[in-house]
């Protein structure tokens, strides 16, 4: 049996990436230095992979969220690493309405995470259109969690399809806190950042001190656009988020976000989709902006490809472009497709839009291309799969 | 009665092409294909029952606008994946 590995705990070994793209799934594995890597056949070719995640729990379970251009969502499950996969029998699927009434349906599962460490074969999906899912067995069956997924409130604040990002609004960034499975978070584009803290029972929002489209009023909650969430592993009570209209920290018990992105470069600004953050230092995040000007570009600023690294939660940034091109490089990276290991240095991973994925060993100081002529790239995560 | 599977769907039917099947209505035999092959029928159909965007069902000739279309004994249903982007 696989030992269960806490998200502070300091990683050695070979790393695995579990890459999600527009066309198929690949796994990049790497030797123990995290030098050389070798990439994998593609699994489920021509499908849209939005997701891939191992579950820490036994290291063996992986989940893969896919659709097709044509077909509609489904969940595929492995429980061997990745050898085989079985397809979900009951994947997350929307209340049937009565005839006549309007229901939502499914379009694909954007989002998974494992539950806490003391509920094993739990886990949350997140869905577009928005909605919030939970299976206890592994993935085989889901079924709705809480009550959002069909509240006039929260409805209201998902807005509709033509609120939501172009290729259909997200719940995301579903966030366990490491010391009580009842408490969560998760994030809607659009429609805002919710905690529960007891078990779902009831969700409020958590938007206070982020801004919106200029015009836009701030205290309503649909027309906020968290990007991506982060709880810091080694301080729970310590989130970063990227934002739609910037990089921000909160520092819970306090439920004022705080814009640390103003710190940022004015020439770079801070806009971006993917944030990461430090496994055991919660000062240390990483970002990638991007260009939000005009008609929001988003492609790296200038055609020079950089991160920025805070190590002093949010006071000041660095800009960390050694080894990305000086120039030309007009790629994208997507609010999932910026991950780390859990080494001492961290390792960074970027896939792009342009099928590259990059690579760090250095805690961002260096970067180099470990993988190209990849399909667009939507996801990337990292696993230490278990023997 | 016959159904025509598409390839994308052919991963369910164990790759089989064509599939026989009963059922008085479009809804009754995608019911039988997916206790048949389970996972099939919501690739194809929404959770509220609506044929979804990309895939066309015809019955001989004629698309079906929904899952009540009555069906013949005789009847040939096509299952068509419609184009999707590159």
């Amino acid at each position: 049996m696989a030992k269960t590995t806490s998200d502070t705990t300091t990683t050695k070994g070979p790393v695995t990436l579990l890459i999600g793209t527009r066309k198929g799934a690949f796994t990049l594995r790497s030797d123990a230095s995290r030098r050389t890597w070798k990439l994998s056949l593609p699994m489920f070719l021509g499908h849209i992979v939005h997701h891939m995640v191992l579950d820490p729990r036994d290291r063996r379970t992986l989940l893969m969220a896919v659709s097709t251009g044509h077909l509609g969502p489904t969940i595929y499950r492995s429980t061997d690493a990745g050898k085989t996969w079985k397809e979900s029998s009951a994947p997350p699927a929307f209340q049937k309405m009565p005839e006549g009434e309007k229901g939502r349906s499914v379009d694909h599962v954007f989002w998974l995470t494992p539950c806490h460490a003391n509920e094993p074969d739990a886990w949350y999906a997140g869905t577009s259109p928005q909605g919030l899912f939970r299976s206890d067995n592994g993935g085989v069956t889901w079924t709705a969690f809480s009550y959002i997924n069909e509240d006039p409130q929260y409805l209201e604040w998902m807005g509709t399809v033509q609120d939501g990002t172009p290729d259909g609004p997200k719940l995301h960034s579903i966030i366990v806190d490491p010391r009580d499975p009842k408490h969560l978070y998760f994030a809607m584009s659009g429609g805002g950042v919710h905690e529960t803290v007891d078990g779902g029972k009831t969700f409020t929002p958590l938007i206070k001190g982020l801004d919106t489209v200029e015009g836009f009023d701030a205290a309503t909650v649909t027309f906020h656009d968290p990007h991506c969430v982060r709880l810091c592993p080694s301080n729970p009570d310590r989130l970063y988020q990227q934002n739609h209209c910037g990089i921000y920290r909160l520092d819970r018990p306090s439920d004022q976000w705080v814009r640390i992105g103003k710190n940022m470069p004015k020439a770079i600004g801070d806009i971006g989709f993917p944030i990461t953050v430090h496994p055991r230092n919660a000062d240390v995040a990483w970002v990638f902006p991007m260009d939000g000007s005009t008609v929001w570009p988003r492609v790296a600023l200038g055609g020079k490809p950089a991160a920025y690294v805070t190590r002093n939660a949010g006071k000041s940034w660095t800009r960390q472009d050694k080894g990305f091109p000086r120039a030309d490089a007009w790629w994208t990276v997507k609010r999932q497709a910026m991950s780390r290991d859990g080494h001492d240095p961290v390792g960074l991973y970027l896939g792009t839009t342009s099928g590259e994925i990059w690579a760090s060993r250095t805690e961002g100081q260096s970067w180099a291309c470990i993988a190209r002529h990849l399909p667009e790239i939507y996801a990337i995560e990292t696993a230490t799969l278990g023997r | 009665m016959t159904i025509h599977i598409p390839s994308a769907l052919r991963s369910y039917t164990r790759q089989q092409s064509e599939v026989q099947v009963k059922g008085s209505t479009l809804g009754d035999v995608l019911s039988e294909l997916d206790n048949r092959y389970p996972g099939f029928r919501f690739r194809i159909v929404t959770e509220q029952d609506k044929i979804r965007p990309h895939i066309r069902i015809f019955v001989n000739d004629e698309q079906a606008q929904g899952l009540l279309a009555p069906l013949d004994e005789d009847d040939r249903i096509y299952i068509v994946c419609a184009l999707s982007g590159g």
